[in-house]
């Protein structure tokens, strides 16, 4: 920010050289260029656009150990089975993962990108919301990467260029403590019945949170909305507050747990890990993907372009995108981006894709102009439906 | 505050020396205002002011931030700040000098070192700790609620009213804090004179008591009003978004995984607060000075 207006003035002058010099001591960028060492054919392991340019994975993997390390942010472990993902990598290629506020959100971790450009510590592959790789890539972000998997990647589910490449995801649900609620709620009409008084919660704030945003889009989809509609969806929610029903505490694993947020809209994902986490401790946690508004949604990968380790960044993306990745996210319950295929040629963990919600159907996504305007809908109309 | 225990003839003779020693002294302090302070502000202003093309990478001064934050849902969330803030001081205040008082007057030592020593723990108790003992206690199935039914009488803990009680909380132990040195600083004389000159207890409060009082009152509810306003923690594990308030509004369009390119607006949102905080703080000051009078 301060850069580009320099010319501006002398005080800003100064307060960028302030700041180049605090940011100087802080970190110098660390040369660890590919050349020789890395990539076959003069590419630097940073220019590499898929793994033919290393030769193959083997070297693609020496590469990367030469840099010893991955950078990551935003990776809960307890999210998706992340945390088992990360130990698996490291097992598996000798790399340290260096992993950074893991419960940062998307805005976090591209504001981390601008800011540590040409840092060491700046993250090496990002996990992003798809609104925020979309502007991520619009904003030249990213460094285009297509891994090995790509072709079995549906083409609504991935950047042409490979700037970003859809992972996991899943569909709203509706979790319920079943040892609380006699009759635990299976649409989203069902919601709207007096016995649920108090006691229907989203997992965060729908201008902030994703899955509850989701929340918010599904219920739209129910209540003869649209993906260009995502007002009737607003009116729900409002009217689930007029009648009562509406929590507004937002479900965490700890109010889960509490028997504090007894019904909760969140990703289906989330809601079987908590029915696993919390067997035997009062909590018999149901899940159920409601039929009448049926949204899924996936997450994205990214490489950060200035990645201070980019052959690392690029292994873990297609250990992330291998059958043992995949197979991985599908033990945490979310649904891998290459599952259809891996299911066809049996590389699926059946007993994992046995345990996962049920649902009809394929799912469909909204398009870009139509989310953006969704999101402004409910940045304006959010606060007034809700007080 | 102190100002009110200094020995009165001390005041009247000392001199204050101006002049550039002095300044030279306060250079360190300066330049710390200016780099940790400073910097960031004006990295806020700028950015509440400008917008830069992702494509192209060209800065443009604008208005629209800041025009977009004095609307809709944001100049609500603002409205919201302020009632929520200027209440729970009100209030905060209002109790906490009753409680100094009944502190500092008591006989008994071990009360007020006790009274203070909790104040101090408490006026620091907040966020999510703070939030997650109320969820415990008075929440929808917290075990105040379960054993006196509350929900049947109308409670609701997650509501304007409920996040008003929980930052009285900590607000109270604040006022408390900062009030009881200036209770102090009341001289049982001045009561004694006052008493013996035939004025009832409120007439000496009314014409000695809250005069001198006066700019420590002001100064603990404009502190109130700023510590009430700035928090956010507590509110967002309560309350999410059901409560409008300015704190939450920047969370959501500074970081995230919903709304893209707000950080502008939320820059704006932060001026916004800087400029309301400025007010009150305009108001106080002229008002500390003319009560200060009584002081001399």
């Amino acid at each position: 920010m301060l850069s580009s207006s320099a010319r501006r003035g002398a005080a800003v002058l100064l307060s960028a050289a302030v700041l180049t010099t605090l940011s100087a001591c802080g970190a110098a960028p660390d040369q660890k260029s590919g050349g020789a060492d890395g990539a076959k054919n003069g590419v630097q392991p940073g220019a590499a656009t898929s793994v033919a340019d290393f030769g193959s994975l083997e070297a693609l993997a020496a590469a990367a150990q030469k840099e010893g390390e991955l950078n990551v942010i935003a990776l809960p472990p307890d999210w998706a089975n992340y945390g088992e993902i990360i130990k698996a990598f490291e097992a598996k290629y000798k790399i340290k993962v260096n992993s950074e506020n893991p419960d940062a959100s998307s805005a976090d971790e591209i504001a981390a990108v601008k800011s540590r450009k040409g840092q060491k510590r700046a993250p090496d592959v990002l996990d992003l919301g798809i609104a925020f790789a979309r502007s991520g890539a619009a904003e030249n972000l990213f460094a285009p990467y297509k891994v090995t998997a790509w072709d079995k990647i549906p083409a609504a589910q991935k950047d042409a260029d490979g700037r970003w490449t859809n992972d996991y995801g899943g569909y709203v649900s509706i979790g319920c403590d079943a040892a609380r609620i006699p009759t635990c709620p299976q649409t989203f009409a069902d919601l709207l019945k007096p016995e649920y008084k108090g006691k229907v919660a989203l997992n965060g704030n729908p201008t902030k949170s994703g899955s509850a945003f989701g929340g918010v889009y599904a219920a739209a989809l129910a209540n003869k909305g649209s993906f260009a509609d995502i007002q009737p969806g607003i009116d729900f929610f409002g009217q689930l507050k007029k009648s009562g029903n509406f929590l507004p505490v937002e479900s965490t694993p700890a109010t889960v747990e509490k028997g504090e947020t007894p019904i909760s809209i969140d990703w289906d994902y989330l809601n079987a890990g908590y029915a696993d986490q919390f067997k035997g401790k009062g909590v018999d946690w149901k899940v159920a993907v409601p039929t009448d508004g049926v949204y899924a949604q996936y997450y994205s990968q990214a490489i950060n372009k200035e990645a201070p380790n980019p052959a690392a960044a690029r292994l873990w993306l297609e250990f992330l995108y291998s059958a043992e990745g995949q197979n991985l996210w599908l033990k945490g319950y979310a649904r891998p981006v290459l599952l259809p295929g891996m299911t066809q040629d049996g590389t699926a963990d059946k007993a994992a894709v046995a345990k996962l919600p049920q649902v009809q159907g394929t799912p469909a996504f909204p398009a870009s102009e139509e989310l953006d305007k969704a999101k402004a809908t409910l940045a304006e109309k959010w606060d007034k439906a809700l007080s | 505050m102190s100002s009110t225990t200094a020995p009165r003839a001390a005041a009247g003779t000392r001199r204050r020396r101006r002049g550039p020693r002095t300044w030279l002294a306060a250079l360190p302090l300066l330049a710390f205002t200016g780099l940790c302070f400073g910097l960031p502000l004006g990295a806020m202003a700028h950015g509440a002011v400008t917008r830069t093309d992702p494509a192209s990478g060209a800065t443009l001064v604008t208005g629209e931030h800041l025009a977009r934050s004095l609307q809709g849902p944001y100049l609500g969330s603002l409205v919201g700040s302020v009632q929520l803030s200027a209440l729970t001081a009100l209030v905060g205040g209002v109790l906490g000098v009753v409680i100094a008082q009944a502190v500092v007057t008591s006989r008994s030592a071990g009360l007020r070192s006790a009274a203070l020593t909790a104040s101090g723990v408490l006026a620091n108790f907040g966020g999510v700790p703070l939030a997650f003992a109320f969820i415990a206690t008075v929440g929808i199935s917290g075990v105040v609620t379960q054993l006196a039914d509350l929900t049947d009488l109308g409670w609701n803990l997650y509501s304007f009213t409920g996040l008003t009680m929980v930052y009285l909380y900590f607000l109270i132990p604040l006022m408390v804090l900062v009030i009881a040195p200036a209770l102090d600083g009341l001289r049982p004389q001045w009561r004694e004179a006052a008493q013996s000159s035939g004025a009832t207890g409120a007439q000496f409060w009314r014409h000695v008591g809250l005069p001198v009082l006066a700019p420590s009152l002001l100064g603990g509810f404009v502190l109130l009003f700023g510590t009430a306003f700035a928090a956010h923690a507590t509110a967002a594990a309560l309350v999410g978004g059901s409560v409008p308030l300015v704190t939450l509004k920047i969370a959501d369009a500074l970081s995230g995984n919903v709304l893209t390119g707000q950080e502008n607006v939320a820059l704006a949102l932060g001026l916004d607060m800087i400029l309301i905080a400025a007010l009150v703080m305009a108001v106080y000051l002229p008002l500390q000075r003319r009560s200060a009078r009584w002081l001399r």
